[in-house]
């Protein structure tokens, strides 16, 4: 059996491609500004949590968490997984459109090979099937040699 | 930079890869045996959005993998802390993706064909290319 994806879920994977980028950037440029840890300090991640940066960075990341986990109710890790990886793409086209960073054709070409990725993945089925997915179905086949 | 100091980093950023690998395959786990949440559903609009939100927070699975996912936060803070993000994020990105495939194929016995393979390893170049 194919699983095929609703706009909605489709809808989710997009908000899963995109939180967890934005808010790794937020996450990164918050910690740069609260300076390094060590283990000897390490109530500065608590302080951490005072920076608006990683303040914004940390509710992005739940809405990540949250799509991501609603996504996996409905579809492999392994199929979600690509999804995920998309957001390194993301990042770069960022930085490349909104930052106006120089991207070296190392990184067109990792994303170019990123977008393959996703692309083989999504190409296939969401999920795959165990007979304990379908317990009705099971009781229905004991029967069936009756 | 000594090598005390090259272990160190690499030991925090395979600890993080641990963590996240565990978590994941624990919440896939326990999401997996929720199924699709749209059934938890008892009311529409905002307020019917409770019996998903409460079946999830009372999965153990879910739990104990939201647990290692936490604890993976803090580890990747530290890491962040003492490697260049330029080393972290793509060590981390593809070590986790490899991990995640094999522990997706041995423990959640997910289908994962030659398509799912090569996924995971042009992934794993394209985020090694990003960090060039």
């Amino acid at each position: 059996m194919k699983h095929t994806l609703t706009p909605r879920r489709y809808l989710i994977l997009m908000a899963v491609m995109l939180t967890a980028p934005v808010g790794d950037t937020l996450l990164s440029r918050g910690m740069s500004q609260v300076g390094p840890v060590d283990l000897h300090h390490l109530g500065l991640l608590l302080h951490a949590l005072t920076n608006i940066n990683v303040i914004a960075g940390i509710l992005l990341l739940i809405g990540f968490f949250a799509t991501y986990t609603t996504s996996l109710s409905w579809a492999d890790l392994t199929f979600v997984m690509p999804a995920t990886a998309f957001g390194y793409v993301v990042i770069a086209l960022l930085s490349r459109f909104w930052l106006h960073e120089y991207l070296s054709p190392y990184r067109w070409a990792g994303i170019v090979l990123i977008v393959c990725a996703v692309g083989f993945v999504a190409n296939g089925p969401s999920r795959t099937e165990h007979p304990s997915d379908h317990p009705d179905l099971d009781r229905m086949d004991s029967g069936v040699g009756r | 930079m000594t090598s005390a100091h090259v272990f160190q980093q690499w030991s925090a950023i395979l600890f993080v890869v641990v963590l996240a690998i565990t978590g994941e395959v624990l919440i896939a786990a326990g999401m997996r045996g929720l199924g699709d949440l749209d059934r938890f559903r008892t009311r529409p609009g905002l307020v019917g959005y409770f019996g998903p939100v409460r079946a999830v927070l009372s999965n153990p699975l879910f739990l104990i993998g939201a647990l290692c996912m936490a604890l993976n936060f803090f580890a990747m803070l530290y890491t962040l802390s003492i490697v260049e993000l330029s080393l972290a994020a793509p060590a981390i990105g593809s070590l986790t993706y490899i991990g995640n495939t094999v522990a997706a194929k041995l423990f959640l016995h997910e289908n994962v064909d030659r398509r799912r393979w090569l996924a995971a390893l042009f992934v794993c170049a394209g985020v090694v290319l990003l960090s060039k």
